[in-house]
């Protein structure tokens, strides 16, 4: 089946996020839609899923035109699609999510599930798939679950599938598992769109690349282009994609865990003794899959988990038992991994984000009243330094991208006199512009003398980046090793695996 | 040995059970000496019966029960060893504190046992309806705290046309249908608009107090006559099952609202793990964006599943009035909706989990009621505080996780996920 959009427009008020998109898609070939965070591409696949409708533009399958209004319309012509953020129900068995949308009854009503059940044994066993039917899905890894939103999708004769940022859950093993089956599912005559931002993957397995920026379709690229070239053609411009980085220089030891515990307020460990010393100059980046109890590290260093033993040692100080406040101002720049849930309050205004830790202090505060004008004019100042795009520094932070709110974040953090930087996840989601900028103040807060303690995902990131890795998996520090080590031996170590 | 920590909750609550089990011994059995005779009477009317009653001196039948009920929870931990379910043990345990109490309370007094077991049945009866009509709704995303504006819509609704048309079936027709107003209003409001609600459902209980207040002082005080002196339902005594003994006169011996609620317990029981309806309907509980990936049109459901809920509640509405007096009293379904709330929050959000929890609530009221009348010196509303702590002991944990739908409450729209 080929599948072939016609001028695909779409916006959202004064917002195009697709701006008359033409592509093909042939029968058995892997097309990957390149393209940064906003660029459209989601928009483009929620309309040919359905999930949107188009302002003008038309989706042809096989030549005819079809008209999707419903996820339903997409299934019945052949489309499937495989989203980012699952869509399976975490109560309901294997075989409950496959049936859903699609139940066979019997006279009474009664559902009926032993077809489905030897469809899905069948299909599982045609791709050398162990799935057991009636395990439930919170209990599965998400290789696993991801899985079963492929088989979901194949079982009801899905001929075109689309992957939404596929990789962005799993390990590079999984990864690498994933990418074998998307060669299978071409070989048997299935289309893939392939949605991803990650070059790496985007090259190992594309048949054909379309790059898409700012809504627009910018480029056809050939998988043999280098990835310089494919970032390139993604942002509009050169990009430099490993940060200079500066032979390290590792000085006193500045952060000491030792033994550190974090429970849930149900009693269960999430991080479970784990030790590791970061010393000034130094990046000392904790990888691992998401889940592993990375967050919970980071938010335990600065005291925002409640149930913790163990030591936190900063300079020297005992961490442990400080109110967040005085942690902070024991000499800690903190990044959250969420921005906008916990790094920012998106109400306030910029300049008001800029001053949500030092409020209190003068010369923003004066007796119990704040000073309009001392806090302006540091705004003003810090915008400039950390080139935050904005219209006025009293707009709303809500108002800014996201690559401009991490910079209000970065701005107030950095601008206390600062020992440790913990950054937690802190370019996920933004574009590659922002992500150089990030790149590159974090190394020079190493190269001042700081400690930097990173938490990513990323892999490519993290070798960017680090002086030394440790690896987390189920709330343990795996092992910690030096920046130089290969890809597969970090993605091992991510996936539980200790040689 | 390694528990899970299901396992070690069940643990934890047979520890709970042993400790009140040995306070029941030395409290019910040693603390207060008395030679009196308690007398426990199993007949109620015309049934066939095995025993007629049991007489058992008090001091005594509150040491052998307590007794019992350490010996049960000794077999539930045994029970939990051996990675099994100790709900046999619990459950004995839990029956012999009930009646090592009755001995100690009576204190040679006659406790008509069927008596106070219909009893409970027909206080649960609208605890019923009513957690089934939550059960509906928050299993499909939708948070009912109006269910005592639906039972109180339902009840004055059935009362005022019954009396007007002297007909109890017409009363029977038009409940369901002013519970299922309301529940117009809260689809309405909580899905068409994303009204938050808990608030809603708050204000339109507010909403159905004032109004039938309102038109209880205006029209049915003053035209009593007319308004107010409906007919209600006799029972019907089922041939055969009816003259079973002690089961016979509590479950088969009942109006035809009751039977009606066996009828649709059943149908939910049935239809919310076995059919489409089902499946789709706890899929919009839990995760409206993947049901809507498939295909399902999740708003179109909630709506369609909170008018039902509505027409169950009303219905158990009817029970106040056409079910049994016959009138219409001002607020006389007292709370009704907020205990079958906690019911269905003690029954962890399942059909015969909610069902069993009215059926201990209406146990624990009933209780209390039938204590106040032989002359037993517990006050009656520490009785009536039962529900709630049973419910708080409920959400805090120990009988088990206690998980509400993921979706319940959240109103649902494409691309807002």
């Amino acid at each position: 089946m080929s599948l072939e959009l016609k001028g695909i427009t779409k916006s959202f008020g004064a917002l195009v996020a697709n701006d008359g998109i033409d592509l093909s898609v042939n029968r058995g070939e892997i097309h990957a839609i390149l393209g940064e965070n906003g660029a459209g591409k989601s928009t483009l696949m929620n309309i040919v899923y359905g999930l949107l409708q188009p302002d003008s533009g038309e989706i042809r399958v096989d030549g005819k035109v079809v008209t999707i209004h419903e996820p339903s319309d997409a299934l019945a012509v052949g489309i499937g699609m495989v989203h980012q953020h699952f869509m399976l129900i975490p109560v309901f068995t294997v075989l409950e999510n496959i049936v859903l949308g699609h139940e066979s009854t019997s006279k009474i009503g009664k559902l009926k599930l032993s077809e489905a059940r030897e469809k899905l044994l069948a299909l599982a066993a045609d791709f050398g798939f162990e799935i057991d039917p009636d395990a439930y899905i919170e209990n599965l890894p998400v290789g696993v679950q991801q899985r079963v939103e492929i088989l979901k999708a194949l079982i009801y004769d899905a001929k075109v599938l689309i992957l939404d940022e596929p990789t962005a859950v799993l390990t590079p093993q999984e990864t690498d598992e994933l990418i074998e089956v998307m060669k299978r599912l071409r070989s048997q005559g299935t289309s893939i769109i392939f949605i991803s931002h990650k070059l790496r993957e985007v090259k190992a397995v594309s048949d054909r690349i379309t790059v898409i920026r700012r809504g627009k379709v910018v480029a056809s690229a050939d998988p043999s282009s280098s990835q310089e070239e494919l970032a390139s053609l993604m942002v509009g411009r050169p990009v430099n994609l490993m940060p200079d980085k500066k032979r390290p220089n590792p000085g006193a030891p500045i952060l000491e865990v030792k033994d550190l515990v974090v429970l849930d307020p149900s009693g269960r460990p999430l991080v479970s003794d784990v030790s590791f010393t970061v010393h000034a100059g130094e990046v000392l980046a904790i990888a691992g899959v998401q889940g592993n109890g990375q967050s919970e590290l980071a938010e335990a260093v600065v005291n925002l988990q409640a149930h913790i033993r163990g030591s936190i040692e900063l300079g020297g100080v005992q961490l442990i038992g400080k109110s967040v406040h005085d942690s902070l101002h024991e000499g800690i720049a903190y990044v959250p991994e969420s921005r906008e849930l916990d790094g920012l309050i998106g109400s306030f205004s910029i300049a008001e984000n800029l001053i949500l830790d030092t409020h209190r202090e003068a010369p923003y505060a004066k007796g119990i009243t704040l000073s309009p004008k001392a806090v302006a004019t540091r705004a003003e100042v810090q915008v400039k330094e950390f080139d935050i795009r904005a219209q006025s520094i009293q707009d709303p932070v809500t108002s800014l991208s996201g690559g401009n709110k991490q910079k209000v974040v970065l701005a107030r953090e950095l601008s206390r006199p600062v020992k440790l930087l913990v950054a937690s996840q802190p370019t996920r989601g933004l574009d590659v512009g922002s992500i150089e900028f990030v790149h590159e103040r974090i190394l020079a807060e190493r190269d001042a003398g700081r400690a930097v303690l990173l938490f990513s995902t990323e892999l490519d990131e993290v070798t960017a980046l680090a002086d030394r890795i440790a690896v987390m998996y189920a709330g343990k520090i795996l092992a910690i090793v030096d920046a130089t080590v290969s890809r597969e031996e970090l993605g091992l170590l991510m996936a539980g695996v200790k040689k | 040995m390694v528990f899970s920590n299901a396992q070690k909750r069940q643990l934890r609550l047979l520890a709970v059970v042993f400790v009140l089990a040995l306070g029941a011994l030395y409290q019910f059995g040693f603390s207060s000496q008395s030679s009196n005779k308690t007398t426990f009477g199993f007949q109620l009317g015309k049934e066939w019966v095995i025993i007629h009653q049991w007489v058992i001196q008090s001091t005594t039948g509150s040491r052998i029960f307590a007794g019992l009920a350490i010996v049960a929870t000794i077999l539930g931990i045994f029970l939990v060893r051996a990675n099994k379910s100790p709900v046999v043990g619990t459950g004995f345990a839990a029956f012999a504190l009930v009646m090592s109490f009755l001995c100690w309370a009576a204190n040679g007094k006659f406790i008509p046992m069927t008596g106070l077991l219909q009893g409970s049945l027909m206080l649960a009866v609208p605890l019923i309806f009513g957690s089934m009509s939550g059960l509906l709704c928050e299993r499909s995303g939708v948070i009912n705290i109006a269910i005592e504006g639906q039972l109180l819509a339902g009840a004055f609704a059935s009362g005022v046309v019954a009396s007007l048309t002297h007909k109890t079936t017409f009363g029977l027709i038009v409940a369901p249908l002013a519970g299922a107003t309301i529940s117009l209003l809260l689809a309405t409001f909580a899905i068409k608009f994303s009204v938050d609600q808990v608030i809603l459902g708050f204000v339109l209980n507010v909403l159905v107090i004032g109004l039938t207040d309102f038109l209880y002082k205006k029209l049915l005080i003053p035209y009593q006559q007319t308004w107010n002196t409906g007919p209600s339902f006799s029972r019907i005594e089922i041939p055969f099952i009816g003259k079973l003994p002690i089961i016979g006169p509590i479950f088969f011996n009942q109006t035809i609202i009751v039977y009606l609620m066996y009828l649709i317990v059943g149908i939910i029981v049935f239809a919310l793990f076995k059919t489409k309806w089902g499946l789709r309907t706890r899929a919009i509980g839990e995760h409206p964006t993947a049901a809507d990936s498939v295909g399902i049109d999740v708003n179109k459901l909630r709506f369609r599943n909170v008018l039902i809920a509505g027409l169950v509640s009303g219905l158990g509405g009817a029970y106040f009035t056409v079910g049994s007096v016959g009138s219409f009293g001002k607020e006389m379904t007292a709370g009704a909706g907020f205990i079958a709330l906690a019911a269905l929050i003690f029954g962890k959000w399942s059909p015969m989990g909610a069902v069993t929890a009215a059926l201990l609530f209406g146990f624990a009221d009933n209780l209390s009621g039938t204590l106040t009348i032989i002359g037993v010196s517990i006050p009656s509303e520490f009785m009536l505080m039962v529900p709630y702590i049973a419910t708080i002991i409920a959400v805090s944990g120990l009988v088990g996780r206690v998980r509400a739908p993921a979706a319940d409450g959240v109103p649902y729209s494409r691309g807002s996920h």
